[in-house]
């Protein structure tokens, strides 16, 4: 992974120093409450509900060993004894306190870590495919560009006070695994007719209050010119992008008001006059692939025998390689899913202990390297066959093998009402209910492949709108209820939910949720997932009997 | 009054020409539109002349007159308002102007370091007692990721 060099460590240590001093100067009061709004989310940190929020950027969701011992630190020392992983691959502390914020920067430093963009219209953190560089559908690894990516993101003097926040996601894959068409830009790497990989650049996605899907605006973009074509979006979006209403700010209601045609010969006007000059060398991309070479793998991985032996004699072991881990490139290697999804923990959340011997794990099975899915869960993308079942009992002990990835139980679900000052409705609750009434791992088995999304108001953050199953809290009269959609996806055929009915109330979800469940059991075909059955039948079936009693 | 130019604490010589105030001696500077409207007579002026751009107006407009402008003021309506960071950039590297580019209003002491770096190389500080700060924040960062103006 990325080391840093002098300069990236010179970068995040002046901006420990200005944070540091920008706090003093508030708790001071020689700052107005607005300019340090602004300056704070920039450094990550909301004031919520109960304390502030501070979310550190987990670069592509890329992180090691010696990182994660930092984050159990943190919990232990500043907060409470826990983090949060998040949709976009970050780090969430839900205690700490403001004076201490500064040290808590510093922290991070040290290891490479900082909590820049992360919130506040501004570039954020970019995003990425969690199994980049492992997985068996590559067209090349994006990881190397989303790092070009950062370091342009990171302090762009011209394009931090957007419209709106702005979110990149790079996939190499054939099968997007980055949610890129929910981006502000997204992009693919692409091979051309010539055989050439440049990327596919899609513009105006997003979730929140009005979901759209992004659109190409340029089918063939080569490498080089990636930061050119990039500026010159940005550059468009920050002089036309909306400032007079923050629900109307984001690119995608721009391209959707000046239609695509002309948004694209806009920006095509821009990146023409800019682009001589400002190309990516290919000794830059070399030596940014180099910084991303894969590690030491074992030449004989795959003649070891104990691994099919133990899926014979295990049942429990065979459950757990068949729904957490994922085929390598590299034969005799998989990787493996961490799920934070055990029954009654909140999703997405890891204590200090656990994040103490995640590290540990990382370091023994999978070259100290770890990373963060959008689903909020984690990955050893590295694990040796041999090693499985020995890493599957330990992680078993720290509760982090539930064998439900990809399954109705791996929810995204927000904070809500716990922690959200925004929130209309609590979601974690509900998550728990519906956890609970779905106690039979079987019957889970069962029903496969089925994405779950929670979100406690219309923001969307837990991306309920492209759920296979999308749950939003709405406010009713004062009382928490929950507006339910089916069919959305994030992946490749993306597409968003459509309305089921009318909201119900609080106690009806998991009842809904599980009849739900019931029609798809009764009515799928052979091989048919959730999803397909949904794009066949539509949503009548399922509606019919959600509210048969109403 | 005291403004800060080219990293050194100076005195201002420039007057600004509200909307319907007739122009007076020195050097001036006027608002986009009052430009437009009274550019011939305005070139007649003895002083130095100087427009002042609003997040709104668009550089492009002044493009062809460059050569007669030695002042391009940035008006802040508020620090949020990141348009006049393209403005700035696009003074400089797409229309090559060389004279003063200075920022006023409501911008903060910490957001000089990126202005900087787009070409802005004056400013007036909301506060004149910020002067110091603005002064010691042009050095908040030793180094960058990208190349811009500066
Ligand atoms: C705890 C307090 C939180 C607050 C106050 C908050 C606030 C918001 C707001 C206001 C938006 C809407 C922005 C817009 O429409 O442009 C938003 C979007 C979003 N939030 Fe949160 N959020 C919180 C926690 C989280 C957490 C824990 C996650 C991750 C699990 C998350 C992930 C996201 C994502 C991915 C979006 C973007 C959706 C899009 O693309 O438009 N947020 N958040
Ligand atoms: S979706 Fe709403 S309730 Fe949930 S975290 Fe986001 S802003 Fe808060």
């Amino acid at each position: 992974m990325y080391q840093y060099n002098e300069v990236d460590q010179t970068l995040v240590n002046e901006r420990v120093a200005q944070f540091r001093r920008q706090t003093e100067q508030f708790l001071k009061g020689e700052m107005s409450d607005d300019q340090f709004r602004a300056l704070r989310l920039r450094n990550g940190l909301y004031i919520q509900t109960h304390a502030p929020m501070l979310r550190i950027a987990g670069p592509y969701g890329l992180l090691n060993s010696k990182q994660f011992r930092k984050l159990a630190h943190i919990a232990r020392t500043y907060d409470k004894n826990y983090c949060h992983f998040t949709t976009r691959q970050n780090i969430q502390f839900n205690w700490p306190k403001l004076e201490e914020v500064p040290d808590i920067l510093a922290e991070l430093a040290s290891v490479q870590m900082h909590a820049i963009q992360t919130s506040g219209s501004c570039m954020r953190n970019t995003t990425s495919d969690h199994l980049a560089g492992v997985c068996i559908d590559e067209i090349e690894d994006p990881r190397p560009y989303c790092e070009i990516i950062r370091q342009w993101t990171t302090l762009h003097p011209e394009f931090d006070y957007l419209p709106r926040k702005f979110k990149i996601a790079v996939s190499g894959a054939l099968h997007d695994r980055a949610a890129t068409q929910f981006h502000d830009i997204g992009l693919h790497l692409v091979k051309n007719d010539a055989g050439e990989v440049g990327f596919k650049v899609f513009v105006g996605g997003g979730l929140g209050r009005t979901p759209i899907i992004g659109q190409v605006i340029r089918p063939f973009l080569e490498k080089k010119h990636l930061l050119s074509y990039l500026e010159a979006i940005l550059r468009i979006y920050n002089l036309h992008g909306r400032r007079d209403n923050m629900y109307k700010a984001r690119i995608k209601i721009l391209v959707k008001e000046s239609g695509l045609e002309q948004f694209t010969e806009a920006v095509e006007k821009e990146w023409l006059m800019i682009r001589a000059g400002r190309e990516l060398s290919a000794d830059r991309i070399a030596a940014m692939i180099a910084q991303f070479s894969p590690p030491a793998y074992e030449k004989h991985a795959a003649q070891d025998t104990s691994f099919a032996e133990r899926q014979l004699q295990d049942k429990a072991f065979a459950t757990w390689v068949k729904y957490n881990t994922a085929e390598h490139r590299v034969p005799g290697y998989r990787a493996v899913f961490l799920s934070l999804k055990a029954p009654g923990s909140p999703p997405g959340d890891m204590s200090d202990t656990q994040l103490d011997a995640v590290a540990d794990l990382a370091d023994q099975y999978s070259f100290g390297e770890i990373r963060i899915t959008h689903r909020q869960n984690l990955i050893f993308a590295d694990v040796k066959q041999a090693d499985l079942f020995p890493l599957w009992q330990k992680l078993d002990t720290l509760k982090l093998a539930t064998p439900n990835i990809g399954t109705v139980t791996d929810m995204i679900c927000c904070p809500g009402l716990d922690f959200c000052s925004l929130a209309n409705a609590g979601s974690i609750g509900v998550a728990r209910e519906i956890n609970e009434a779905l106690d039979d791992i079987d019957y889970i088995h069962d029903i496969g492949d089925l994405k779950i999304n929670m979100s406690g108001c219309m923001n969307g953050c837990a991306h309920q709108s492209v759920g296979h199953i999308g749950i939003l809290g709405v406010d009713k009269k004062g009382a928490e209820w929950y507006q339910l959609t089916l069919g959305g996806s994030s992946e490749n055929e993306a597409a968003i939910g459509e309305r089921l009915g009318p909201a119900v109330a609080k106690d009806q979800v998991t009842k809904a949720i599980t009849t739900i469940l019931d029609v798809y059991i009764k009515q799928r075909l052979d091989d048919e997932s959730f999803l397909e059955m949904v794009n066949r039948v539509g949503i009548t079936p399922f509606k019919e009997q959600v509210y048969a009693d109403y | 009054m005291q403004i800060i130019k080219d990293k050194k604490i100076i005195d201002d010589t420039w007057s600004y020409i509200a909307e319907d105030a007739e122009p007076k001696g020195g050097d001036i500077s006027v608002s986009l539109a009052r430009w437009k409207k009274d550019k011939q007579q305005l070139l007649k002026s003895s002083g130095k002349l100087g427009v002042r751009i609003r997040p709104a107006d668009s550089v492009e407009e002044i493009a062809a007159d460059l050569e007669h402008i030695q002042l391009v003021e940035l008006d802040f309506p508020s620090f949020a308002d990141g348009r006049l960071f393209s403005h700035a950039w696009l003074l400089r590297s797409r229309y090559n102007y060389q004279g003063e580019i200075r920022a006023t209003g409501h911008y903060m002491p910490d957001q000089v370091y990126y202005l900087s770096r787009v070409g802005v190389n004056a400013f007036n500080p909301e506060k004149a007692e910020h002067l110091p700060l603005v002064l010691s924040h042009l050095n908040d960062f030793t180094v960058n990721y990208q190349s811009s103006v500066n």
